[in-house]
This record gives C-alpha cells, sequence and structure tokens, in this order.
C-alpha cells in the first residue's frame, strides 16, 4: 500500500494533491496551535427559528462555494487553452443580473426561479462560448480575448439592471442562498456537491479528460490524432460559463441582491490562485479539479483565519501575500524537485545500509 | 461552423457595443421620464414647469421668477435659467454604472441642466483622468459657458483649468475636490464624509446603551467615504466612549462583509452595534445575524447602521429591522445652479467650498416620505 502510494505520488496523480493538502495542513495546524476553538461547529436556530450549523468551518465551506465552483471550470480552460479566462467575475455579473431581471417582473415562484436560472446559464454559456471562439477560432490569447467582457460585463450587467443594486427578495431565493428550512446545511454547499459529482460522471463517462489533456499538451498531435482542438477549447469555456452563472445565481441569492460592482468582486485572480494552488500547470495539460477545489477551500479558509486573528484592515491583504507567497514556493517545481533528489538519496541510503 | 461562428461573434459584438452605448441614452431617457412622472406627483414641481415655460418668452421672465419664490418649496425653483438666453455648460462626471450613488448623481445633473431649465448641457462621463481632461479641453474650444466637473483624479487639472480661465469660462467643482489653486474655480459643491461620520457616531452615542461595543466594517481602505467616516469612530475610540469589537475592511463588498460578521459570531465576540460604511455591507452583516439567530433592529439586540441612503435600504429603516442610514448627498446640480444664476445676474458667491446638507435617517422618526425624498435608486 505504502509502495503504491510512493509509486503514485511520483506519477503525479497525489503529487498534484499534495501542494493544497499541505496549504490546507498548514492552515489547520496554524489554526490548531493559536485557538483550537476556531474548528468548533454548533448548532443554532436562525431568524425563522430553523435549526443551522454555525462555525468557522461551515463559514469556510459556505463561503468557498462560489469560488470552487468556478475554480472547477477554470481549470478545464487553464488545461485546454493553456491560459485562464479573467471575466468570469463579470459573466456572474450579467448572469446575475438576467437572473434579477427575469424575476423581478412578476411572482416568484418555484418555476419563474428555475426558469430564471437556466435563462441566465444560457446568457453565461453564450458569454463563454464568445471567449471559446476567440480563444479557439481566432487564435487570440485567451487573457486578452477575456479582457473584453472583463472590461465591459460589469457594465453590460448594469444595463440589463436599469441601475444600480436591484433587490429581490422571495424565500425561494433566501434557501437557494442560505438554508433550505429544516436542512442544518448550507444550501451552496450541496451544490458543489452537486457540481463535483457532475464533473466527476463526466470524467468517468466520456473521454472529456482525454482530450482537454491531450489538447493542452499538444495540440498538434491531438488534431492529427482525430481530436478537434477547436471544439474542445470551445466546450471547456462554455462549461466556465455555466459555472460562472450558477456562482453568479449563489452570489445573488445570499443577500437577495445584485450590485454589478461587487458581485464576486476579483473572483477570477482567486480562481487561477485555486487552479495554481490546486497542483495545475498554469501552461495546461494535465489538470486535478479536486485540486482546484481544495485551493479553493484553502483560499477561504485563509481569510477566514485572518479574519479570526482580527488582522488590522489595512495589513489583511499583506498577511495573505506572504502566505499564497509561501503556499506558492511549496508548490513550484524547484522546491519539488528538491524534495523528490532528497527523498531518492534517503531510499539509496537506506538500501545501501540495508546492503551492507 | 465556421461562417456561423463568426456571425455570432458579430452579433454579439454589437450586443456589447450596443450595451455599452446605450448607457447614457438609456438613463438620460429614464431620466426624463421620471422627470416628468415626478412632475405630475407634486404641486411644487408644477410651478417649477410653469415657470420654465413661462421663462422661453422674454417678457415673462420676471413673472416667472416671483411665481416661483411664491411656490411652496422655493427651492425646487432656484437654478432655473431666468435670463432668457440659453446657457451652455459642459459637465464631466464617473459613468453613472460606477454606483448607486453615482447614478443619482449623473440623473439629477441632466434634469437639472435639461432643456426647460434653460440650459444646454454636454456631457461627457469617464472613469479616467485622461479622457476627463481631453473632454474638458474640448468643451473648452466648443466655447461653453460653464464647465462642471467631479473629476476621476484629483490631480493633473491645472493647465486645462488656468485654460478654462482664460476663454472665460466659469468652472464649478462637484462631488470631488481638485488639487489646485484656489482661484482656478468659481467653487466646489462636496460632501463632507468626516461629518457624515460625526453625524452617525453622534447618534450612536445618543442611544440608551450601556456600553457600545461595534463591529465596524469599512469600504476600500483610503477612499474618502472610509476615510471619513471611520475617522469618526476611532475618535470616539480613543475618547473610550465607543469599543470597537472587530474593524475589518470589505471593501464595499457585501458578500465579505456577511463573512466578516460570521467570522465575529464565531468567535464567539459580544457586540450591539454594527457599523457598516455603506448599505450592501450592511445588509451583508444582516445576512450573517439572521443566519445565526441574532435579533436586530428597533426591537432587537443589535443596532444596525448604514450609509448612502438607498431606497431598499431606507424600506429596512422603516419596516425597523435597521437603525440609522446616513445620507451622502448625491444632489449638488440644484446648488451650482444657483451659483451660475447668481454670477449671471451680476452677483458673487459667497464661499468657495459649499457642504451639501446631509442628515442621518433615524428608524424611530423615518416616513414614507422621507423613504422617497432620500432614497436614491429604485
Amino acid at each position: 500500500m505504502a509502495k503504491e502510494l510512493e509509486k503514485r505520488s511520483r506519477s503525479g496523480s497525489l503529487g498534484q494533491l499534495l501542494v493544497p493538502i499541505i496549504a490546507l495542513a498548514l492552515i489547520a495546524v496554524f489554526n490548531l496551535f493559536r485557538d483550537p476553538s476556531f474548528f468548533s461547529v454548533g448548532m443554532t436556530n436562525d431568524s425563522q427559528g430553523n435549526p443551522v450549523l454555525t462555525g468557522n468551518l461551515i463559514s469556510i465551506l459556505n463561503g468557498a462555494s462560489e469560488l470552487a465552483i468556478i475554480s472547477m471550470g477554470m481549470t478545464l480552460v487553464t488545461a485546454s487553452s493553456k491560459g485562464q479566462d479573467i471575466s468570469v467575475g463579470a459573466i456572474a455579473a450579467i448572469a446575475g443580473s438576467v437572473f434579477v431581471k427575469f424575476l423581478s417582473g412578476g411572482d416568484i415562484t418555484g418555476l419563474s426561479v428555475t426558469l430564471g436560472i437556466i435563462l441566465c446559464c444560457l446568457v453565461a454559456m453564450l458569454c463563454g462560448a464568445f471567449n471559446g471562439a476567440l480563444v479557439a477560432y481566432f487564435n487570440i490569447q485567451p487573457m486578452i480575448a477575456t479582457l473584453i467582457l472583463y472590461t465591459t460585463g460589469r457594465s453590460i450587467a448594469y444595463w440589463i439592471n436599469g441601475g444600480a443594486t436591484p433587490t429581490v427578495s422571495s424565500p425561494i431565493i433566501t434557501a437557494i442562498g442560505g438554508f433550505i428550512p429544516g436542512c442544518p446545511i448550507p444550501t451552496p454547499v450541496f451544490v458543489v456537491i452537486v457540481f463535483g459529482v457532475l464533473f466527476w460522471l463526466i470524467f468517468r463517462f466520456t473521454n472529456l479528460r482525454l482530450y482537454t489533456q491531450a489538447v493542452g499538451i499538444n495540440q498538434d498531435a491531438a488534431r492529427l490524432n482525430g481530436i478537434n482542438p477547436q471544439t474542445v477549447k470551445m466546450l471547456t469555456f462554455i462549461v466556465l460559463g455555466l459555472c460562472s452563472a450558477v456562482a453568479g445565481v449563489i452570489a445573488v441569492s445570499r443577500l437577495s441582491l445584485i450590485n454589478h460592482e461587487t458581485i464576486l468582486l476579483e473572483i477570477e485572480m482567486d480562481a487561477i490562485l485555486a487552479v495554481a494552488i490546486g497542483g495545475n500547470s498554469l501552461a495546461g495539460g494535465k489538470f486535478t479539479v479536486v485540486g482546484s477545489v481544495l485551493g479553493a477551500y484553502a483560499i477561504q479558509a485563509l481569510t477566514t483565519t485572518l479574519y479570526a486573528m482580527r488582522v488590522p484592515s489595512t495589513a489583511v491583504k499583506a498577511y495573505k501575500a506572504v502566505v499564497i507567497i509561501l503556499i506558492v514556493i511549496i508548490g513550484s517545481p524547484v522546491v519539488k524537485d528538491a524534495v523528490n533528489r532528497m527523498m531518492a538519496k534517503r531510499r539509496q541510503k537506506t538500501a545501501a545500509a540495508k546492503g551492507e | 461552423m465556421k461562417r456561423f461562428l463568426v456571425l455570432m461573434l458579430a452579433a454579439f459584438m454589437c450586443f456589447a457595443l450596443a450595451a455599452c452605448s446605450s448607457d447614457s441614452t438609456e438613463s438620460s431617457a429614464s431620466a426624463s421620464e421620471e422627470a416628468s412622472a415626478e412632475a405630475t406627483e407634486d404641486a411644487a414641481a408644477e410651478a417649477t414647469e410653469e415657470a420654465s415655460a413661462e421663462a422661453t418668452t422674454d417678457d415673462a421672465a420676471a413673472e416667472a421668477t416671483e411665481e416661483a419664490s411664491a411656490g411652496e418649496n422655493a427651492d425646487t425653483n432656484a437654478g432655473v435659467n431666468t435670463t432668457g438666453e440659453t446657457i451652455t455648460v459642459g459637465i464631466i462626471n464617473n459613468p453613472p454604472s460606477e454606483s448607486g450613488y453615482r447614478e443619482a448623481n449623473v440623473k439629477d445633473f441632466e434634469e437639472m441642466f435639461s432643456a426647460e431649465n434653460g440650459y444646454d448641457a454636454k456631457t461627457f462621463y469617464s472613469l479616467k483622468n485622461d479622457e476627463q481632461l481631453s473632454a474638458a479641453q474640448q468643451f473648452i474650444t466648443d466655447g461653453v459657458d460653464y464647465l462642471l466637473i467631479s473629476a476621476a483624479e484629483t490631480t493633473g487639472w491645472d493647465s486645462v483649468l488656468e485654460s478654462a480661465k482664460e476663454n472665460g469660462i466659469g468652472v464649478f467643482l462637484f462631488d470631488r475636490m481638485i488639487d489646485t489653486d484656489e482661484d482656478n474655480y468659481e467653487a466646489a459643491v462636496v460632501s463632507d464624509m468626516p461629518a457624515e461620520g460625526d453625524t452617525a457616531v453622534t447618534w450612536l452615542l445618543e442611544q440608551p446603551l450601556d456600553e457600545y461595543n461595534v463591529v465596524h466594517i469599512q469600504g476600500v481602505m483610503g477612499s474618502d467615504a472610509q476615510l471619513g467616516r471611520t475617522a469618526a469612530l476611532d475618535n470616539a475610540a480613543a475618547e473610550g466612549k465607543v469599543n470597537i469589537v472587530v474593524q475589518q475592511t470589505a471593501s464595499w463588498d457585501e458578500a465579505e462583509a456577511k463573512k466578516i460578521v460570521e467570522a465575529a459570531i464565531n468567535s464567539g465576540d459580544s457586540f450591539n452595534v454594527i457599523y457598516a460604511e455603506n448599505d450592501g455591507m450592511a445588509r451583508g452583516a444582516v445576512a450573517a445575524l439572521d443566519e445565526a439567530g441574532i435579533t436586530h433592529g428597533t426591537n432587537g439586540d443589535v443596532i444596525i447602521m448604514g450609509f448612502d441612503t438607498n431606497k431598499w435600504a431606507l424600506q429596512e429603516l422603516l419596516n425597523g429591522n435597521w437603525n440609522y442610514d446616513g445620507q451622502c448627498s448625491p444632489f449638488q446640480a440644484a446648488a451650482i445652479a444657483e451659483m451660475i444664476m447668481d454670477l449671471e445676474n451680476g452677483g458673487t458667491i459667497a464661499s468657495k467650498k459649499v457642504v451639501s446638507e446631509e442628515k442621518g435617517l433615524d428608524a424611530a422618526t423615518i416616513t414614507a416620505e422621507d423613504v422617497d425624498t432620500y432614497g436614491i435608486g429604485s
């Protein structure tokens, strides 16, 4: 078993996950020494009298939902196109606006909410297709291609809103962004689980993973083997659009309000960071979605820790930067190689000792 | 397939372009719509319409001013162009999509400097200082009578303002000050952020609480609003009047504010005041309280304070869910128009810096009328 693990770690599948696991462990151990009550989870009643779980762990699981969903899609885009989509926040804003606009017209029922979600998913997938087409068919660098929506997206959201910060209130919306009455676990956590299962099923029963990696590693070789790189790239961007839409709906539902300027602010940078912490190469190729999701939770855990530590607001970004530098250095190829060499040396030594 | 894609792309780009360009036309259309809607609402506004209608005939101008001052609310008529000649103004502002505040601000200027009021307004909206500068230069070349500026940045305006002065164009600053010589502009109409904070803290200290344990949620660090609104609370804390339990920035982000309050609750901190530097963050904080089953508002355990008087926020006050909302007035157009009229009639301007009157709204005294009067947005 140990040998098997070692083999896997060398082959990369566990090795990739090592970085986000170390990051999470670092934060967990730090909190354990700082204040063990950080991990306490309790049960309380919300203002409607429904039982809900509280605690920092729940906060992290809940708060990172949008980031986790977007970083799943971002992983695919990174793997296939060797670049990142920086328009996810803007697309989420557009999707959120469409969602609110659709619902603000009439009565909010289960049906209208479902239709609203479907509609905003379609719009966001169209935005994703726009990005994907620029990248796949016009060979534009992903970051430049998505810069267009990054700069205009929030203005488009404003235009759809027809004004700043429209609100929409309904028990159904509150249930999406908060708790379903009677269920103590926040709904966004379930959405992440559903997305995770969907991704797993897709990877299990289709060739998307193989095709994406093939395109990311060598586009021409993939094409010669009968894979259409354009279609694959398009597909990954459309999937990311869908992820952004769902994240947007969650973000809107949390506060029953859309603010086109602040909704999922700077989530694109956090998502790219999550992908990097997840042990994925930002130059495309092999990827692990699980790693990115763990990376997303690590980022949220870090933020929550800083809040719990009451770091002064002027210094919070500096603290974050220091920790992230640390994590990124741990995950860097240089450190990885050094560790591998050290391990190899030790193995040789023990082998030599055994031989004597 | 390729052809289809290209078509789709083109359509999408058109849509995006339309979306961006129709920003201004859309808002101006809605502005005029609302203007007419409001006009039918109250009698004072009717007087304005009448006044402006009569002002178009030259000899009736004096009569119109008489009628204007006879109206119940004389303020609504102040600033209407009574000279009989159209005054052209160049308005430089940030785009309405910047924030709810800006939206109300832009709308206020478009309503005040309208054709009905005897003005010809040229507008330019950008977040970029250099674009604003070249637009200002263009307005000077076009020969506007007055230049009204809310600058994106406080520096770099000296040469443009001097060239305006050489051409005899009166410059008014609004919302934001510019680092320049006082002689380069007629007057500035601005919000006093520290005063907003002081009003709020004074209100808070009037509340009958044994202790003031405050969770303080800040805006983007270094912004005018953050500095002013934080200073007031920091001063009160330094004097030992309030106890700041948590002080953290959410960068105006509603969702981040919720996480900060969640962390405070999870750490077992006891607090009875939430002082959020804008309405959105107060809303985020309230969502966290609701999930933890902590009561808030007029009959609750925690006092909720916000800023910016969004309409929905005032509605929360009216429902008793919040306690206080501080105004940050985006309505500077009337004050400027009044000063322009003073200048046109040969008068002078008393003060270089005019501070907008801003009040704090209290849940205990707020009325449905206040929500309409002071609320911004829809």
